[in-house]
């Protein structure tokens, strides 16, 4: 199974630029469905977490509000290439995934 | 299928079992449910910080499109150069549950967060940013043609 989640790291200089998009339907129970015309259950991540060298630099509290298949930038410093970068999410019902991966 | 996964990494070490199984729950409890439950802006700003002064910034940039046809995907890029930032958080005051999205920064965090959002209507996107423990605000309203919420 392919993971759900794609990171692309770029550094300049020692601040390092992360973009995640997360492979996820981000229903909020509004939405109906067009073959069996009911609600689609609300489902949606509501906790994302960075880490940078084992150390959380940024972490998300999310609604059902942030798109589907979720888009995030966010910048950091004191980095250099060959740093390990962890994100892990977890939505509404549980499910859970995260990736590693090096700044290059 | 990622249960059974999950599993099979959680028995191959202790290291492993102890961050797997508590990561999740901690971060479950954190989660903001009556601020983020809210279904007006007032009373999910003031769950969400209760009792705090907020000023207006002009060292806050938030950068939308003025009108967006499908309320579903609006791109925000929020940016300052406000010292110390510790949380951004975004709110859009006509959404069913205006709170939408909170992020906490750590020390080597810059002021800087783009992500993409659902506006029900014709809304102000209201940021509020947590600077050396003072709350400041921006605001900017966008139009959209499509319910992003449905």
């Amino acid at each position: 199974m392919s993971s759900s989640i794609r990171l692309k790291t770029k550094i300049r200089d020692d601040i390092t630029t992360v973009r995640a998009i997360i492979r996820h339907p981000m229903e909020t129970g509004f939405r109906i469905d067009d073959d069996t015309a009911k609600l689609v259950p609300e489902h949606y991540i509501k906790k994302i977490n960075f880490k940078h060298n084992g150390k959380t630099i940024f972490s998300c509290d999310w609604s059902r509000a942030v798109s589907k298949n979720p888009y995030l930038s966010f910048m950091f410093s004191d980095s250099k290439i060959g740093d390990k970068i962890e994100i892990s999410w977890l939505d509404n019902i549980g499910n859970t995934d995260k990736l590693e991966t090096l700044i290059e | 299928m990622i249960r059974r996964v999950f599993l099979k990494i959680l028995t191959s070490s202790t290291v492993v079992l102890v961050s797997g199984l508590t990561t999740p729950i901690r971060l479950l409890a954190e989660w903001n449910e009556s601020a983020f439950s809210a279904k007006n802006i007032d009373s999910a700003i003031n769950s969400y910080f209760p009792n705090k002064e907020i000023k207006r910034s002009d060292r806050i940039k938030v950068e939308i499109y003025d009108e967006v046809e499908n309320g579903a995907v609006v791109p925000v890029k929020i940016n300052t150069d406000l010292e110390n930032v510790k949380t951004i958080t975004i709110f859009a005051d006509k959404n069913p549950n205006p709170l939408i999205a909170n992020f906490n920064l750590g020390e080597t965090t810059l002021g800087f967060v783009s992500t993409r959002i659902k506006v029900s209507e014709p809304s102000n996107i209201i940021i509020i940013v947590n600077s050396n423990n003072t709350l400041y605000m921006a605001k900017k309203f966008v139009v959209v043609h499509e319910n992003g919420c449905g």
